[in-house]
């Protein structure tokens, strides 16, 4: 029995749900974005293989260094952030409520593995030695101070609601009382909003402002790393869209019960993927609907409505915990 | 923090054409501006005085693909002042009706580029869209999307049909509906309102001092539109109103030319409504008297300035153009210097720069003969790599 | 309070709709008749003025003695389409069509005679 534990182990790991599954995702998460972006101009889009072919022609061209830039760290954030979304999305629960490992804590913990990546985008800014690339690098370390705390605060609200930090639970609990995702709508709206700003997409894409600030953080990259810091981005969007479609609107559990229970793995991946295209999809209507705001802005807009609206929404929950009985 | 010296130009994502703005940054504040232009010389006052004036006509047309048509009219009333051609009613009703509808795309173009520059794509597709529909109008009079060639010395060189007229009053049915669309886009969207509203001031004593022109002073109040205040073609006729806004900052030149385009489209309906019959073009002699004179318009940029000297042969002794953007530029220096490294896009974006146009060879002499010298192009090759070397940009 | 995202309403409309790209070579536009684009020379009706080589603003039209008659050739490469040409014409000898599908591959292949 051990042995088939740990080849079914592998399998989760490196094929479905594991690190292939993330990868055909985000590829085609980003094919949707394009594609959906470009209907909603009236133009045509690009064709579905699109994503996968701009990456193996990214990998394909020459990685250059510059000569100002720190080798080794320059190097290292696009593997260090690619490494902690891939870390991140083996404890969501996608092929039933479990992730690989479930313990109490471990919505915690992938929400601190995805502050990763914007943290080595702000260093891959750094060390490139390029003044664009630093002013880009600190415009992302100032998102991360305003986006982080309402991100934070209002994926725990379900948990909240529920008594436990572990996603298994949320998840259960939220199929059990599909009423209770209009306690926590305010948060589903603010969590989405904040995940557009981790995320560095319009509105909040003033990191990666190409018309001000050439590229930003990404400027010196070519190559192979620039090829893993987009694989990064597209899969962080993935994860993060799953991450809220797992904590509001309980993940890969169907609504109604279905037969036959053998293959409720498949069923319950399907479940998943619609949720997630789903958030995924507001976040792009989100992205073509507004112009881009300056930072100073964002971080105002980020302390004086999210900030609150997060406290209220606490508050919202705590109210219903306690005095609605559940 | 030290100060830092960042160019913006002459290549950037930000600027349209080239030129060097080279910002000194205080963190995120810009402390001091620097212009340089000339990157987009191209000799065209020389070359004009070695080509007839027939054959001239296609040369002015080509100094700016977006404000062709301003250019000509400027040279064919000069030449027609010296000649003393007074040219006919239905001709004029044409050249004013090519006039708005540059003005027209000039606009629309404008709006999806600032769109563009804050980051606003969708606006961006969807006013060069509409702008598509003025596009197939130029090109079924004219023959040609952009450089009509319309003009000849004398008059018009193609009419306009009854069909013709009918196709342009649809157009302008269609596209008044979508400048009401961007007017309230462009009032209420807030993420637009956050980057426009009080960003890029200027004063309207400042805009008078700095001698700015067209859309960026009438945003500051100040009621300046060469229509108005020396008609020519057939403004005297057509009545039509000076959009001004005195909001002083770059949401009050969009909210300008919103408002041109609707101002546009009701210049335009009353031209095609009362388009007087007749010639459209009166013959004129090869050469002209020797004479000089000036003539101004109203570019979709603002006011536009020629002179013309001849000399009795057929050839021009000397044409000078001054256009709108050079005129704007030391208002934007002004307006640059206090504002955020964001919004310098929108600021420079907000004159609507022209640099094609603009640039134009100025010879300081201080009072000497001192004689020029003549470089290689090789030279000046390696002059500019060691002058740019010796500023620290040789990344 | 104003609400960013006034656009929303208008963008749901386009989602499914048809995109407005023409998807050229397959799908094409036609252009107007009035297009100036090649032009045609009707030798028969050519007196050898030399006017259109005289007007033409770039030089793509030069005055060529071809069997023992003066005639107009006109360099692609060159023209601008103004058809300054064809109004200086006393006699009409040259007409603008609205082919403008011209692109070539070696300089000098595309001469109008």
């Amino acid at each position: 029995m051990g042995r088939i534990d740990f080849l079914l182990s592998i399998v989760y790991l490196l094929l479905f749900p594991g690190f292939l599954f993330l990868f055909a995702f985000s590829l085609f998460a980003e094919y949707l974005d394009r594609k959906i972006y470009a209907r909603i101009q009236r133009r045509v889009g690009p064709p579905f293989l699109q994503p996968f072919a701009d990456l193996v022609k990214l990998s394909a061209k020459e990685d250059i260094v510059p000569e100002k830039a720190e080798h080794f760290m320059f190097t290292a954030a696009p593997i260090i952030g690619l490494a902690a979304i891939f870390a991140a999305f083996l404890y969501l629960p996608i092929v039933s409520t479990t992730g690989l490992h479930s313990f109490n804590g471990d919505l915690v913990v992938v929400l601190y593995l995805l502050t990763i990546p914007t943290l080595a985008m702000f260093l891959g800014g750094w060390y490139s030695g390029n003044v664009f690339g630093q002013k880009g690098g600190m415009r992302v370390a100032s998102l991360l101070f305003s986006y982080e705390i309402p991100f934070f605060l209002a994926l725990l609200t379900p948990a909240l609601l529920q008594g436990s930090w572990k996603m298994a639970d949320i998840t259960r609990f939220e199929a059990a009382h599909p009423l209770e995702f209009i306690v926590s709508l305010l948060g589903f709206f603010i969590g989405l909003i904040a995940l557009q700003g981790k995320l560095e997409r319009l509105p909040f894409d003033i990191p990666e402002a190409e018309t001000e600030i050439v590229a930003g953080p990404l400027v010196e990259y070519s190559g192979r790393r620039l090829a893993l810091f987009r694989l990064a981005r597209d899969a962080e969007m993935v994860v993060g869209a799953g991450l809220i479609a797992v904590v509001f609107l309980a993940g890969p559990e169907p609504i109604l019960p279905l037969e036959p229970v053998y293959l409720s793995w498949l069923v319950a991946a399907l479940v998943f993927l619609l949720k997630t295209l789903f958030v995924i999809f507001l976040l792009i209507l989100l992205k073509s609907a507004v112009a881009r705001i300056r930072t100073d802005q964002m971080i105002s807009f980020a302390y004086q409505w999210l900030i609150p609206l997060t406290l209220v929404q606490i508050f919202i929950a705590i109210i219903v915990r306690f005095f609605g009985g559940i | 923090m030290a100060h830092v010296k960042l160019p913006i130009g002459p290549q950037h994502p930000a600027l349209k054409e080239p030129e060097n703005f080279t910002i000194t940054l205080d963190g995120e504040r810009v402390v001091d501006v620097d212009i340089r232009i000339g990157y987009t010389h191209r000799g065209i006052e020389k070359l004009m005085e070695t080509r007839t004036y027939t054959q001239n006509l296609y040369l002015v047309e080509r100094i700016c693909g977006i404000c062709s048509y301003a250019h000509v009219e400027n040279f064919t009333q000069n030449v027609e002042e010296i000649l003393g051609l007074q040219i006919p009613k239905r001709a004029e009703y044409i050249r004013t009706l090519f006039l708005e509808l540059e003005r027209l795309h000039s606009h629309f173009l404008w709006l999806g580029v600032a769109g563009h520059e804050i980051g606003f794509d969708t606006l961006f597709m969807y006013t060069w869209q509409d702008r598509e529909v003025v596009q197939d109008l130029l090109e079924m009079i004219s023959g040609n999307r952009v450089n009509y060639a319309m003009n000849a010395i004398g008059g018009v060189r193609r009419d306009v049909s009854q069909e013709h007229r009918k196709k342009v009053l649809e157009g302008m049915d269609y596209l008044e509906k979508r400048a009401e669309f961007y007017k309230n886009i462009a009032l209420n969207e807030k993420t637009i309102l956050a980057r426009a509203q009080n960003v890029g001031i200027l004063k309207p004593q400042v805009a008078l001092r700095l001698a700015a022109v067209g859309p960026t002073a009438r945003a500051s109040g100040i009621s300046v539109d060469i229509r108005k205040d020396d008609p020519y073609a057939s403004y005297l006729d057509t009545p039509f109103e000076v959009i001004t806004t005195d909001t002083n900052d770059v949401l009050g030149r969009v909210v300008v030319r919103v408002l041109e385009i609707v101002e546009s489209i009701k210049i335009i309906r009353y031209l095609m409504e009362h388009l007087p019959e007749g010639d459209i073009l009166k013959k004129a002699p090869r050469k002209v008297p020797e004479g000089e004179s000036i003539s101004h318009t109203e570019a979709p940029r603002g006011e536009d300035f020629h002179y013309l000297h001849s000399n009795g042969t057929e050839k021009p002794e000397r044409y000078k153009v001054r256009t709108p953007t050079l005129a704007n530029l030391p208002a934007t220096a002004e307006m640059l210097k206090g504002t955020y490294l964001a919004d310098v896009p929108i600021i420079v974006a907000a004159i609507d720069p022209c640099m094609g146009c603009m640039d134009r060879v100025l010879i300081l002499k201080n009072g000497q003969e001192k004689p020029g010298e003549l470089i290689s192009g090789e030279k000046l090759r390696r002059y500019g790599i060691k002058w740019y070397a010796e500023r620290g940009w040789d990344a | 309070m104003k609400t960013p995202g006034k656009m929303l309403p208008k963008i749901m409309g386009f989602i499914f709709r048809k995109p407005v790209t023409v998807r050229y070579p397959k799908e094409r536009l036609t252009p107007p008749a009035t297009l100036r684009g090649k032009m045609k020379f009707h030798l028969d009706r050519c007196i050898s003025c030399g006017l259109c080589a005289r007007d033409c603003p770039s030089g793509a039209c030069t005055m060529h003695e071809i069997e023992a008659k003066k005639r107009p050739v006109f360099d692609l490469d060159y023209c601008t389409f103004c058809a300054q040409c064809a109004e200086s014409c006393p006699k009409d000898a040259i007409e603008m069509t609205a082919e403008f599908e011209l692109a070539h591959y070696k300089k000098g292949e595309a001469i109008v005679k």
